[in-house]
């Protein structure tokens, strides 16, 4: 086929695509939290003592950390929709939980006696914090996938590690009115893993889905 | 006096086409299509060289970048020119292209607004891929792509042809267009 006849091709095609990035960015990512709502709902549910919970610092420092997450992750992502993008100084705020978890540590360890460190650290639940933060992460990654293929992002792996990321900050916040551990030390550990998870999963979902 | 919540568009020829196609103005769409395809043959021209793959595959780098314009319109913003999100959509489709002669992207890849003052034409003997991914699409979907694009007929004469509505035609070809897309990428993948 030559050019000139690929373009009238296209030129006899103007039904205008019925896409708004926009609309479809924020319905997916509302359907995605339905989704990990509901298998928050089934599989994890509050905390017994949450009421008690939020009067401390460590715990809501975790919701926190969680926004710090979700929030720069999902608006960078909004923006490499677009194949002229550039991630500019937003990308400086994914930077934002690393720093605010490695403060919270640094004071931990100076407000908390070593002998209890590892204790801390370990906690009660980081099997279930690392497979139930993947988990609830699943269907909003699934969802941000989805809206993001009708997009044009010019790095497919790095767009979709960067939902993932995004997932998990949202998954993150909801994982975190149930899990008994609020100390930085676990925090700042098993977190991250989980996120580092959601992210590799995302970059393959990235490549797998959102080449054009 | 508070500063204007929306930026006007700016005042560049290539925005206002634009504008106009996904307005529904198909003679302009394809002069916009046609100005497009010279300054990114132009600058894929280059972009070989300088990476020292040959140029067999130039045309398929411009077709595929109009393909992706055509079928990623929507995530272009009015409110900012046209020509960086062409650019950026072409500088994507010709890295993947040379990468499939075994270029490494080593050399960058000059923006084609160096290219306005030389547009070049098409060269006749080359032969693209698309002809061969045609052989994806349903015969249906082919026999309209080509109607109307080898052919040269009209979606109107192509439906009459085909004794189906033109709504019907439009919808066919939005298809096989897509699906033309997605046999693209595959060869790539």
């Amino acid at each position: 086929m030559k050019t000139s006849e690929l373009i009238a091709a296209l030129a006899a095609d103007p039904i205008p695509e019925p896409v708004d990035m926009g609309r479809r960015f924020a319905v997916a990512l509302a359907l995605g939290i339905v989704g990990a709502l509901a298998l928050y709902a089934l599989f994890v549910g509050p905390r017994p003592d949450l009421a008690a919970a939020l009067r401390t610092v460590r715990f809501n420092l975790k919701f926190l950390d969680a926004i710090a997450l979700a929030l720069p992750s999902l608006m960078l992502l909004w923006r490499l929709a677009r194949p002229d993008a550039r991630s500019g100084a937003l990308a400086l705020f994914l930077f934002a939980p690393l720093i605010l978890l490695a403060v919270a540590v640094a004071v931990e360890l100076m407000v908390v006696p070593s002998d209890q460190w590892l204790q801390r650290l370990i906690g009660q639940n980081m099997l279930y914090c690392t497979t139930m933060i993947p988990m609830m992460a699943t269907p909003i990654l699934a969802a941000l996938i989805f809206a993001m293929r009708a997009g044009a992002p010019q790095h497919p792996g790095w767009t979709g590690a960067l939902a993932g990321a995004a997932s998990a900050g949202i998954a993150a916040f909801l994982y975190a009115t149930h899990c008994p551990d609020d100390s930085p030390l676990f925090v700042a550990t098993w977190y991250p893993i989980a996120t580092l998870v959601c992210a590799g999963v995302g970059a393959l979902a990235g490549w797998r889905y959102l080449v054009w | 006096m508070s500063a204007p919540l929306v930026e006007s568009p700016p005042d560049d020829p290539w925005s206002k086409m634009m504008e106009a196609a996904i307005a529904g103005d198909e003679g302009v769409y394809r002069r916009l299509l046609e100005e497009i395809s010279r300054s990114v043959r132009a600058m894929a021209r280059a972009a070989f060289a300088r990476a020292r793959v040959g140029d067999a595959d130039v045309e398929d780098a411009v077709q595929e970048t109009l393909l992706a314009i055509h079928l990623k319109r929507h995530t272009w913003d009015p409110a900012q020119k046209l020509g960086p999100w062409v650019n950026a959509i072409a500088r994507h489709k010709i890295i993947d292209a040379m990468r499939r002669r075994g270029a490494r992207r080593s050399e960058p890849i000059e923006d084609f607004e160096n290219f306005l003052a030389a547009p070049e034409e098409e060269d006749p003997h080359a032969l693209s891929d698309a002809k061969r991914l045609m052989q994806a699409l349903s015969p249906r979907q082919r026999d309209i792509v080509q109607s109307i694009s080898l052919d040269g007929q009209s979606i109107a004469a192509t439906a009459a042809r085909l004794s189906m509505s033109e709504v019907a035609v439009r919808v066919a070809l939005h298809r096989a267009l897509k699906s033309l897309g997605a046999a693209w990428r595959r060869s790539v993948a």
